[in-house]
C-alpha cells in the first residue's frame, strides 16, 4: 500500500496531519501498537523538519509485508553538517519555531531512536531526503 | 484512575467536549519541548504542559496519551479546541503551576 502526502511548509497548524493519517492507516491495519508508536513518532519528526527546516516538501510512505518505508523530500536549504544535527539539544530553529514548541533539537535524535534504519541525504542549497523503515 | 474521576479530585476544567469517551491514566508526563515530549511521554498518560497552540494535538494523538492538562490557566484558542474535538483528544485545565499539578495528580491518581 502506498500513501502519498504533501507537507505544507507555511502552514504550520497542519503540521503533523500526514503522520495522524498514516498513524489511523496503520491502526485500522490492526499493526501492533509498539510499531505504530515507532512509525508515528520517527514520522512525525520527519514531518516537522520538512515543515520548520525544508520549507515543505513531500512524503511517500509504503507499507509492504516486511517493512514500512516512509521517504520525505523537501528543496530547502539542506543540512549543513549533520554530525551536528544528530545529537541532542542541537537545533538551527528560528526563535519563531521554537515559541511553538519545536526546535528542542530531538528531531533527528528521535527518528534515530525510533526508526529502524534512518537514512538521510543532503545537498546545501538543495534539498534533504530523509528514509524512514520499521521493520515488522 | 480514570480521565473523569482526575478532573473530578482536582476540580479540573474541562476545556474540550464534556462528553469525551473515558480512559483510563497509565502514566504522567510533563514537559513544553514538543519533540523531546513526543519522544518520552508514555502511551495513556497525562500530560502537564504550558503549551497551547494547535500543535499539542498532534503530538497528544499521535503518542496516544490519555489527556493534555494545561498548567496556570494558560489561554487557549477556539481552533485548538476544535482540532482536538475532532480527534478525540481530551483537554483540560488547571491554574496550578507544572510542579504542583503534577503532585495533584500524583497523589489523587497514585501514579
Amino acid at each position: 500500500m502506498l500513501k502519498h502526502y504533501e507537507i505544507s511548509g507555511t502552514d504550520f497548524s497542519a503540521a503533523g496531519e500526514a503522520s495522524s493519517n498514516f498513524k489511523l492507516i496503520l491502526k485500522q491495519l490492526g499493526l501492533p501498537a509498539d510499531i505504530v508508536r515507532k512509525v508515528a513518532i520517527s514520522m512525525y519528526e520527519a514531518e516537522i523538519n520538512t515543515v520548520i527546516h525544508g520549507g515543505g516538501g513531500t512524503c511517500d510512505a509504503e507499507i509492504s509485508d516486511k517493512s514500512i518505508v516512509i521517504s520525505f523530500n523537501d528543496n530547502g536549504p539542506g543540512i549543513k553538517d549533520i554530525d551536528l544535527a544528530m545529537k541532542e539539544g542541537y537545533s538551527t530553529a528560528t526563535d519563531t519555531v521554537r515559541e511553538l514548541g519545536f526546535g528542542a533539537g530531538m528531531g533527528l535524535p528521535n527518528m534515530k531512536k525510533y526508526a529502524d534504519d534512518l537514512q538521510i541525504k543532503t545537498t546545501p542549497g538543495k534539498g534533504t531526503t530523509v528514509v524512514l523503515t520499521i521493520n515488522l | 484512575m480514570k480521565v473523569s474521576e482526575l478532573a473530578k479530585a482536582l476540580d479540573l476544567k474541562v476545556i474540550t467536549d464534556k462528553g469525551f469517551a473515558d480512559r483510563e491514566i497509565k502514566s504522567c508526563y510533563v514537559g513544553d519541548l514538543l519533540s523531546w515530549v513526543m519522544g518520552r511521554a508514555g502511551q495513556d498518560s497525562v500530560w502537564i504542559t504550558i503549551m497551547s497552540n494547535v500543535n499539542i494535538v498532534a503530538v497528544a494523538a499521535l503518542v496516544d496519551m490519555a489527556c493534555i492538562l494545561l498548567a496556570e490557566g494558560v489561554a487557549i484558542d477556539e481552533e485548538v479546541i476544535k482540532k482536538a474535538d475532532s480527534q478525540g483528544i481530551i483537554i483540560l485545565s488547571t491554574d496550578k503551576n507544572s510542579y504542583e499539578a503534577a503532585i495533584a495528580v500524583h497523589k489523587a491518581a497514585a501514579i
